[in-house]
């Protein structure tokens, strides 16, 4: 059963699914973006695009705005300069409520799962559709019962509250809920982030499988698990946190395929592959780099 | 940290400025999403939640404060010889002044700090994010209706407030101080109009505004983990009481104003 894509917002071809090609524009585009909240830089002078029916994966260290990335992209978060762009669109420029219906075109998987605890599972699952009136209860249920078969849970799961679900079943249900809408474009954050390593194999299986049951649709990961990015991307793009980023040099340290990762000459790139902090360890200078995060956090960390 | 030529008080004013405008906007979103908020279906549970599960602490209360007047008053009206005079004394100060005042308190108290700690864990758990994300605005699903709660829910507390009030005062009165309750409700009733409910139930609905205003503000601007919910918990009921406390101000200079023009009305002319 599919949902309808909102006709009035830009670049939909036919069939509900993206065009591949967009003319010479990305379907999402970052021009020139920098982040800061207060006195703290987290994203500087970002120019990336990224392409409709790709499957990125976004790595880097903790604390190099990954999420912020993320965020930005869906226009809940409003960059300090720069514009990010759907479909050649400035977000900027869109009026609330279109930006409203645009985010309904995205899935997005939070790292905790971000389930509504006053609602079951069903009730979690059901609940954008029923916001948006999409289709009769009848429907909504086939849909329910459809999603949380994918994600691979029982459907004795479906009067449960979010409490009583393990960490992996929270995130397969906010899986189940961002695939109820239907989306052309899915953003996963550290979607594996806290499970066990079968659990975690078990959600990037989920990812492959999604993108191959939904065919033409657009995928951002966002991980620090290396098995993950080389199972599930076809593009990576490696952050560094600001602090860290020598001057005259970009934030964006890597950005190209998997195989190009594996090969990259950038000890950098290498280290982070192997999760290999020998060098810094050893390195007086490094060292403090090594603890940089914590420190240049704002108290209570970053918010807007 | 000052930044440079400005000192610590202009960025303290400055950021006290910003935090008005800040709660000034959040207002106005809140104001659009008004007829949203009314038809919400999260309407009942909420009157549930901030009403029915309020009402005893409210009707506790209510009868304490009239109690506790009454015996006050008692003291001072007995020196004149007109304790049969204690229904008007109660009743008056009930109705007018802490019926809406101690109902509105209670209830920031204990729904304020509760919406305010709730809407803080939906917004660091990412489920504000969440909703966002599924084209929901959350001013309209989850702000609206509970300012509309605490709108509507204040006066109706502050009537069981009111007349509970009454009550703990006709007890004090005739079972301590053997006025004839025939004396107690004559000078209740012959002393109290509706003009001095209209008073006391209006004070009551700009509390319950304030109430939903910065529990919810605070909410939803809260950060920083565990230490943030508690923060935005205290911070939402110190901002509620001293928003009711100066609103009162106001708007008791504003019916003492008001009150020779309607009161000869409000008591049949006399």
């Amino acid at each position: 059963m599919t949902l309808e894509s909102d006709p009035d917002l830009p670049v939909v071809g036919e069939g509900g699914h993206i065009p591949s090609t967009l003319g010479a524009q990305p379907l999402l585009e970052m021009r020139s973006v920098s982040m800061r909240f207060g006195q703290t830089g987290v994203l500087r002078d970002i120019s990336l695009g990224i392409a409709a029916g790709s499957s990125v994966a976004i790595i880097g260290e903790s604390g190099c705005g990954k999420s912020v990335f993320l965020k930005l992209l869906i226009g809940l978060l409003t960059p300090s300069s720069g514009s990010v762009h759907f479909g050649g669109t400035s977000l900027a420029e869109m009026r609330a409520s279109d930006l409203m219906r645009l985010r309904m075109r995205f899935g997005y998987l939070f790292q905790s799962g971000a389930l509504f605890d006053s609602l079951s599972v069903f009730e979690n699952i059901a609940f954008g559709l029923r916001q948006k009136n999409k289709g009769k209860e009848r429907e909504i249920d086939e849909i329910v019962r459809e999603r949380l078969t994918e994600v691979g849970l029982p459907l004795t799961a479906l009067h449960r509250m979010p409490s009583e679900l393990s960490g992996g079943q929270r995130k397969r249900v906010g899986l189940a809920r961002a695939l109820a809408m239907n989306p052309e474009i899915m953003l996963y954050d550290e979607p594996t982030t806290g499970l066990d390593p079968i659990m975690s194999d078990i959600i990037n299986e989920l990812i492959l499988r999604v993108g191959e049951s939904h065919p033409g649709m657009t995928s951002l990961v966002i991980t620090h698990e290396m098995k993950t990015v080389f199972r599930v991307a076809d593009r990576v793009i490696m952050l560094q946190p600001l602090a860290l980023v020598p001057p005259g040099e970009a934030q964006v340290l890597f950005d190209g395929t998997v195989g190009a990762l594996r090969l990259s000459p950038d000890p950098r790139v290498q280290e982070f592959i192997r999760g290999d902090a020998s060098r810094r360890i050893q390195s007086a200078s490094e060292r403090d780099a090594l603890i940089h995060t914590p420190l240049d956090m704002p108290p209570g960390g970053l918010h807007p | 940290m000052a930044q440079s030529g400005v000192s610590p008080y202009e960025n303290r004013f400055l950021a006290w400025i910003n935090h008005a405008g800040d709660v000034v906007f959040f207002a106005l979103e809140i104001s659009r999403n008004l007829g949203k908020g009314i038809r919400s279906r999260s309407m009942v549970p909420l009157i549930f939640q901030i009403g029915v599960r309020s009402l005893g602490v409210i009707l506790f209360t209510g009868a304490f404060i009239g109690m506790v007047l009454a015996i006050q008053a008692q003291m001072q009206l007995a020196a004149y010889g007109i304790s049969t005079r204690l229904g008007q004394m109660v009743n008056l100060s009930v109705v007018r002044e802490l019926g809406p005042v101690l109902a509105a308190v209670m209830l920031a108290g204990r729904v304020g700090g509760a919406i305010a700690a709730e809407l803080a864990t939906m917004r660091m758990s990412e489920q504000v994010d969440a909703l966002e994300c599924m084209g929901v605005d959350p001013i309209a699903h989850l702000v609206a209706p509970r300012f509309w709660a605490c709108l509507l829910l204040v006066p109706t507390m502050t009537v069981f407030a009111n007349f509970m009030g009454m009550l703990g005062g006709w007890f004090v009165a005739t079972e301590l101080y053997f006025v004839e309750p025939y004396h107690y409700w004559y000078h209740a009733r012959a002393n109290t109009t509706w003009w001095d409910h209209l008073m006391g139930l209006s004070k009551a609905f700009f509390f319950g505004g304030a109430i939903g205003l910065f529990a919810c503000h605070r909410g939803m601007t809260a950060f920083g983990g565990a230490q943030g919910v508690g923060r935005s918990a205290t911070s939402a009921f110190v901002a509620c009481f001293i928003a009711i406390m100066v609103l009162d101000f106001f708007l008791g200079l504003m019916f003492s104003r008001l009150t020779p023009f309607i009161a000869p009305v409000a008591r049949g002319g006399l």
